[in-house]
């Protein structure tokens, strides 16, 4: 090693101080409190956070023939069937737009979600190797794994893109709220993700329930009909359900379906936050134990 | 000799043995037990669970630039104290300050994907390691040069060789610029190259006025590399001080395993993952009684008794010999060997491995032992037993080999012509 690569030792901190200065001494005790939060951590490991969101969407689709296609062929299958079954046998009406693009609309957003939960539910289970070798934020693993399924959403919408322009369905101002909509989705996938990974670092039944989850979550939002078909008096039960929320937001900004009720839309937001705090409170009270029992 | 770089205060870590640590709860168990306390008079939870202080009351300081080794048996806490430094896993009390940025190296490879390149794995356990990405593009030339994989560095490494694997591995932790290097046994895996590479290399970072915390219980690195010595006898720091000392007590220090048998059900040296399946060994010579000393050449058996209740077995028994170094020896095994595939499956008896005529030179060696089921390992218990070699006078020639001509003696025949080249 060469003296110039010596002196940089002192340059790079893992655990930098809080002032710019001397290395700063860490203390390594049993952790109390409930709100001890930590995010700063997590900033601090941005990089890894990055390198293993990269480490997913690269390994995801390595050694099939058709590579990221599947991103492309998931969603666009699931439709035909939705469209066969539910379009044309069960006669399910969609507000007036083909049943199909009524369909993938909602597929776009769904299928985010779905492999979000379930990727993340399982994630810290997964990592398993990484968590009891090395140390770094925990919170990184279920995150990394939420925020992946992005690519495939991306992919998948270009599809979107082509069928809009297919039916003559015009873009409007609307899709420029379609971040905030993916953001929901992400919250939502995020705050679940949290707590149903680390019960399953406790409770292996909470990977086995997963699949079942997302299903009946599945037909409590309104992928395969219309909210309007919803019974008037459940509105309220609705709106408890983000992912409502976002599948209709999606079908306002691209499709140009009446707005979804603001107020409906602020109630998601704080429930989804609601959830989203307490999963972090509970995912980093159970941190501690994480290495010792997974 | 510098600051204090690491301080350790009263540290302890209990463990809860039994259902929690190697079984994972079940929802249903928790609601059958909670059912169960519901029913019972005084409503109190079964306590079928024991704890284990893995660590017991530890104190000690490292100044900055020294190079401390970590041994002792297993289940004695090095790996727990590691553990705790490394933050993987928090102390039940106690604390540890430390000053400085600390690299650990637990397990060489930790994070690399098989299906990504040579280049890509080097990013990404850089950065598990907590590397900069600027840091490791700065090293990586260096990383590659020194696993010698530059041939190969776009390749996925599953199409590795084991070996390039680990030299990338191992590549990679070492060129981590960190203040304080935590290393557990990283010299156990890899060929004899690789250990001389890693060896020099950890004997480069520690010259570099590094502090580094060293677990092995390869006495020879340790005696190498290390100035002073922590030796741990469960979960305790026993003794701590110059490297040749504590190495000679640590080694020493085998009384309770040589007495020709050991019993196996609860053995400290049964690795995490095993079954307690093995119950007892015993070294049998030639004498009826178990011994622990042998004559060279001499015959031995080792016999273990097992116990599978659960699920009959076609065993496999793996016996290493090791140096009291930790060296391996030799190592035989049934599963290796054909003929020895025995015909029912059995749940409980005794397998046998003979030696007809041991061929180790004298010294003290350890044996670890593998019990399987056909092509699985079911229950590993390492250092489970010792034994010690005599001289004696195989050659019948009055002399021995010379000690440093290896630890195995062998008869061979010799034959000479005159006047002739080998051609």
């Amino acid at each position: 090693m060469s003296p110039e690569q010596e002196s940089s030792i002192a340059a790079l901190d893992l655990f930098p101080s809080e002032e710019a200065g001397k290395t700063s001494a860490v203390t390594i005790q049993a952790s109390k409190g409930l709100f001890h939060l930590d995010l700063k951590a997590v900033w601090r490991y941005r990089e890894l956070l990055y390198f293993l969101i990269w480490r997913d969407v690269k390994v995801r689709y390595k050694q099939t023939a058709i590579g990221a296609g599947w991103a492309i062929v998931q969603p666009l299958m699931t439709m035909v069937i939705f469209t066969v079954v539910f379009g044309s046998f069960a006669k399910i009406p969609s507000d007036g737009l083909p049943y199909s693009i009524f369909a993938y609309t909602a597929l776009l957003p769904w299928n985010y979600f779905a492999q979000a939960i379930n990727r993340s539910g399982v994630s810290l289970v997964g990592s398993a190797s990484l968590i009891t070798k090395v140390y770094f934020p925990r919170l990184i693993v279920p995150i990394s794994a939420a925020v992946a399924p992005v690519v495939d959403f991306a992919i998948a919408f270009i599809i979107l893109l082509a069928m809009m322009a297919w039916f003559g369905i015009a873009p409007t101002w609307g899709m420029l709220a379609l971040p905030l909509f993916l953001l929901l989705a992400l919250a939502t996938a995020l705050a679940v993700g949290l707590w149903l990974s680390a019960l399953n670092v406790r409770y292996r039944d909470v990977g086995y329930t997963i699949p079942f989850l997302i299903q009946v979550w599945m037909y409590a939002s309104p992928v395969v009909y219309p909210v309007s078909l919803v019974p008037e008096k459940w509105p309220l039960l609705y709106s408890l359900n983000p992912m409502a929320g976002v599948i209709e937001g999606f079908r306002w900004a691209l499709l140009g379906k009446e707005s979804p009720d603001f107020r409906v839309m602020t109630a998601s937001a704080v429930v989804v936050m609601v959830l989203l705090l307490g999963g972090i409170v509970y995912f980093r009270r159970m941190e501690r134990t994480f290495a010792d029992v997974v | 000799m510098g600051d204090i770089a690491i301080q350790v205060e009263h540290l302890s870590k209990q463990y809860t043995l039994g259902t929690s640590r190697y079984q994972h709860d079940t929802l249903r168990d928790q609601l059958t037990d909670g059912l169960k306390a519901l029913f019972r008079r005084n409503g109190r939870p079964p306590s079928n669970k024991n704890t284990i202080w893995a660590l017991k009351d530890v104190s000690f300081e490292v100044r900055e630039g020294e190079v401390v080794g970590i041994i002792g048996r297993n289940g004695a806490g090095k790996s727990t104290l590691l553990k705790i430094l490394s933050r993987i896993t928090e102390p039940t009390s106690g604390y540890a300050k430390i000053h400085g940025r600390v690299g650990s190296l637990l397990e060489v490879g930790t994070g690399f994907h098989p299906e990504l390149t040579g280049r890509e794995n080097i990013y990404l356990n850089g950065a598990i390691l907590g590397m900069r990405r600027v840091e490791i593009e700065r090293k990586f030339d260096e990383i590659v040069a020194f696993a010698e994989v530059e041939k190969f560095i776009d390749m996925p490494v599953k199409h590795y060789s084991s070996g390039m694997y680990l030299r990338l591995a191992f590549a990679v932790a070492a060129h981590l610029e960190s203040e304080i290097l935590i290393i557990d046994e990283v010299l156990a895996v890899g060929d004899q190259a690789f250990q001389k590479k890693c060896l020099g290399k950890m004997d480069e970072v520690s010259h570099t006025g590094r502090t580094v915390l060293f677990v092995s219980h390869n006495m020879t690195a340790i005696e190498f590399l290390c100035d002073r010595c922590f030796l741990f006898d469960q979960g305790r720091l026993e003794v701590s001080g110059e490297t040749g000392i504590i190495t000679a007590r640590y080694l020493a220090s085998d009384v309770d395993r040589s007495s020709g048998q050991a019993d196996l059900v609860y053995h400290n040296g049964r690795t995490k993952g095993s079954m307690s399946v093995m119950a007892k060994v015993i070294l049998a010579t030639e004498l009826s009684e178990p011994t622990s000393s042998l004559p060279m050449g001499s015959q031995l058996s080792i016999q273990v008794s097992f116990s599978s209740k659960s699920k009959p077995i076609y065993p496999i028994l793996g016996v290493v010999l090791k140096n009291r170094f930790g060296t391996a020896i030799l190592g035989v095994n049934n599963r290796f060997i054909p003929g020895y595939r025995f015909a029912e499956p059995i749940s409980d008896g005794i397998i046998t491995c003979h030696f007809s005529s041991l061929p180790l030179m004298p010294g003290k060696y350890l044996i670890d032992l593998y019990l399987g089921d056909e092509h699985v390992d079911l229950d590993v218990v390492h250092e489970a037993v010792s034994f010690d070699v005599t001289p004696a006078d195989v050659f019948k020639s009055g002399k021995l080999p010379p000690a440093a001509a290896g630890p195995i003696f062998w008869p061979a025949t010799w034959s000479l012509e005159n006047g002739k080249e080998v051609c």
